[in-house]
């Protein structure tokens, strides 16, 4: 060893570390979300296809877009934006037109993130703000459900799927009655549930056999998936927990006073899409609290949020606006929610 | 609610598990160095004021003798690690960072290097607790588990407070760190005597050694050796860092927090380590000095990898040449991976506080860019003590040192690292904790 050609980096502790990256942790969330999509993909056929690739490919593009506005190195390649595109798309019908599938994608990523300095600073889950835009902007085209297992699912659009930009999408009622294998209403459990009284089989909501959103129609899926980011600690299982007891307690209430009125725990918790919304929208890291009690706290009120909207508001998608109002109230629970630190005094000033 | 006690395997919440590298140093005994033909002895090695140098220039100092003693209470006496000539008092690098005041030796080559001794000695049966404390400080002996904290002043324990249990930590939970197991190995008749000692100096009843269950050979060895009486007992915990903290290993082994703020023995307690009892029970009895320490060389960047006795003052590059240091661009850490101390220079010398001398390649510890935090709530899962390192982290980047201290217990701190180790976002956590701590100290001191 000669004397002075040693050239010392100079850092401070700790020297080693062992943690999977953002990208690492996005990926396999988007590794996760892929058999639901090939599962929805199998339900809805081409159509359903073409809205994830439109509203994936939106949010990436926005994504590049504002990072090349802005001189900012682009973030594409941390997979959020892919993660939101897809979330995007299974929170839609899945013949919603593909032109509002990318402004769904747009205002998603625009409005949702970039606007509030990108990831790690979104107050709101952004696919959620790209719903929640839509449903104000287009009412009816959100609404407006298909039959899953279409006969010519494979080979044809659903109509409505290629409306052109700025055109009313073709009524698809009439269609959805020659493909649909029996008799199809054209609305969703909730929608029957709320508007009809008519509440649907559990055992058929658990695996998926009704009309619905893209992505929120297998229990068993989105449970099995879910699992998968548990196993790799890259998905918080608190809080899908904490919103399936909120949802249950607070159905479960409804369902004691009045079991002809309202609908049992089971429907709540199957329909709806809740329990994507519980696995993968709910928690959303950024969004959601930090705080062991408050993490409860946040999921036991989308939850209850959840039943309330559903039960006395005038729209089904209630979902949607119980985690939007749960990611608005997290500083605040995070506020009141610190957790107790080892050795703490009862008084802060009884120091001796 | 521990989870891990209901399986009987006693811990503490949170914390993380590295991997523990110490296979390769581990069931190697320790081994003596030769003697640097330079040592240098900073007259600052411990928590506390600096000694006071009482040798000049050009003056025979023997090896084991006093060459600056204690400025008050809060201080601790230095003894020559070797027999040679005071070539200067001047500044000198240390592990610290800025030059600082050192008594340099230039070794005797002629000499046997035999320990000066006095002819004298301490029954410490015979002696008042004043009388031990006094005692002890003479050793110069601190912490020797890295914080260097002079061990008399944790032993002289307020009137009004009483000890139930000596807790002698031999955790040693940083990864690639060796010298306590070998301790606890190779010098037991040392360390029970020395926790004798420390027992009678702080009056209490009874004592416990902790150690994490990757070292259960330890167990075997050292159990034919305790008293049938009981007073002293060994236990296990679970294998988790940083397990050898001492508030971790007080609620791990009876259940006990140490108050925030405050010490151990607001709650009864008496923590020392493992080394520090061993060098207690060889120094005290003979009146001699702590000239010497089991320091840990390891890592990548070192060809033999080994646990070594050193005197204390002996540079870093005559340790590294001994050991076979290969690479060109490595990373030279005093002390464990976790917690360790970076060196700016090869001439700094190992001192009281120093346990290992790490060299990690380049490659364990390649700097990533620093992400925006994605609050996965990881840092709050691993923080021992249930800080909010996220929302800490947040703050530190808007510089609200003092909200951060108000309101968020910045103070409760220790600096283990496990926020830092678990973020996937490379945020530096911890060392933006140990600015913002520096910049609240400097404002407290500027507002009187």
């Amino acid at each position: 060893m000669a004397k002075h050609d040693l050239k010392i980096d100079i850092r401070t502790s700790p020297y080693i570390r062992k943690a999977p990256t953002v990208a690492q942790i996005m990926r396999n969330v988007v590794y996760a979300l892929l058999p639901l999509v090939f599962y929805s993909v199998y339900h809805f056929g081409i159509s359903a296809l073409a809205l994830i690739l439109i509203t994936t490919l939106s949010c990436i593009a926005t994504e590049q877009f504002f990072c090349w506005m802005s001189h900012k190195k682009s973030t594409i390649n941390d997979f959020s934006a892919v993660i939101t595109g897809l979330l995007l798309a299974m929170t839609l019908p899945p013949g919603f037109p593909l032109w509002m599938g990318a402004v769904a994608g747009f205002t998603a990523i625009a409005m949702g993130k970039t606007l509030f300095g990108g990831l790690g600073f979104n107050v709101f889950n952004p696919a959620l703000v790209g719903r929640a835009f839509i449903q104000a902007a287009f009412p009816v085209s959100i609404t407006t459900w298909t039959p899953a297992l279409a006969t010519d699912r494979f080979v044809e659009f659903i109509p409505s799927t290629l409306a052109l930009p700025f055109m009313k999408p073709l009524p698809t009622a009439e269609w959805s009655v020659q493909v649909a294998i029996d008799g199809f209403t054209g609305a969703t459990p909730l929608a029957l549930m709320k508007f009809q009284g008519i509440i649907t089989d559990s055992y058929d909501l658990f695996l998926g056999n009704t009309a619905g959103s893209t992505g929120e129609t297998s229990t068993l899926l989105i449970l099995v998936c879910g699992a998968y980011l548990v196993y790799k600690k890259m998905l918080d299982w608190r809080i899908p927990a904490a919103v399936i007891i909120g949802t249950v307690i607070s159905a479960e209430l409804f369902y004691f006073i009045d079991p002809a009125k309202y609908p049992s725990p089971a429907f709540m918790l199957l329909s709806g899409g809740l329990m994507f919304a519980a696995v993968f929208m709910a928690s959303d890291m950024v969004a959601s609290p930090v705080t062991p009690l408050g993490i409860f706290v946040f999921g036991c009120l989308v939850g209850f949020l959840t039943v309330i909207i559903r039960l006395f508001g005038g729209l089904t998608e209630a979902v949607m606006y119980a985690i939007l109002f749960g990611n608005a109230a997290t500083p605040i629970i995070e506020t009141y929610t610190q957790p107790r630190i080892y050795g703490a005094r009862k008084k802060p000033q009884d120091k001796s | 609610m521990n989870l891990l006690k209901l399986f009987g395997k006693k811990s503490f919440p949170h914390g993380i598990h590295p991997d523990e590298y110490k296979a390769e140093t581990n069931a190697k005994i320790t081994r003596r160095l030769p003697f640097a033909p330079e040592i240098i002895v900073p007259l600052a090695q411990s928590i506390g004021l600096p000694a006071k140098a009482i040798v000049f220039r050009g003056q025979h100092v023997a090896r084991g003798e006093v060459i600056a003693e204690a400025d008050g209470f809060m201080s601790v006496p230095i003894h020559a690690p070797v027999t040679g000539t005071i070539k200067e008092i001047d500044i000198a690098s240390t592990a610290k960072g800025g030059k600082q005041p050192a008594i340099i030796i230039t070794t005797s080559l002629s000499s046997g290097q035999r320990v000066h001794d006095s002819g004298e000695c301490n029954d410490f049966l015979q002696m008042s607790r004043e009388e031990l404390v006094k005692a002890v400080q003479n050793t110069g002996l601190v912490g020797l588990g890295g914080a260097a904290f002079p061990t008399h002043v944790k032993m002289a324990i307020p009137d009004n407070r009483s000890i139930h249990t000596v807790l002698v930590n031999g955790c040693e939970c940083e990864p690639f760190l060796t010298t306590d197991h070998r301790v606890m190995l190779e010098k037991i008749d040392n360390l029970i005597l020395g926790i004798r000692i420390a027992m009678r100096t702080v009056d209490a009843p009874k004592a416990v050694i902790g150690i994490e269950d990757n070292k259960l050979n330890v167990l075997t060895a050292i159990k034919p050796y305790l008293p049938d009486d009981g007073t002293i007992t060994i236990e296990a915990v679970e294998t988790k860092y940083p397990q050898g903290a001492e508030k971790m290993l007080a609620y791990s082994l009876l259940g006990i927090e140490i108050p925030s703020g405050g010490l151990p023995s607001e709650v009864g307690l008496a923590v020392f380590n493992v080394a520090t009892l061993a060098e207690l029970g060889a120094l005290l009895p003979a009146k001699q000095g702590l000239i010497e320490r089991i320091i840990t060389i390891t890592g990548d960047g070192v060809k033999k990898p080994g646990n070594y006795l050193a005197p204390i003052g002996t540079p870093v590059r005559f340790l590294l040449e001994f050991a076979e240091f290969i690479g060109d661009e490595a990373e030279l850490i005093l002390g464990g991976p976790m917690m360790g101390m970076p060196t700016r220079s090869l001439d700094v010398p190992i001192t009281k506080g120093t346990g290992a001398l790490l060299v990690l390649d380049k490659r364990a510890t390649k700097r990533d860019d620093i992400l925006p935090c994605i609050k996965c709530t990881q840092c709050l899962q691993a923080c021992p003590i249930n800080l909010n390192p996220s929302e800490l982290g947040l703050l530190a980047a808007k510089r609200q040192y003092d909200v951060m201290e108000e309101q968020y217990h910045l103070n409760d701190c220790f600096e283990c690292g496990c926020c830092s180790y678990v973020c996937p976002s490379n945020i530096p956590l911890v060392q933006y904790f140990r600015i913002a701590k520096t910049l609240n100290r400097e404002r407290h001191l500027q507002d009187g």
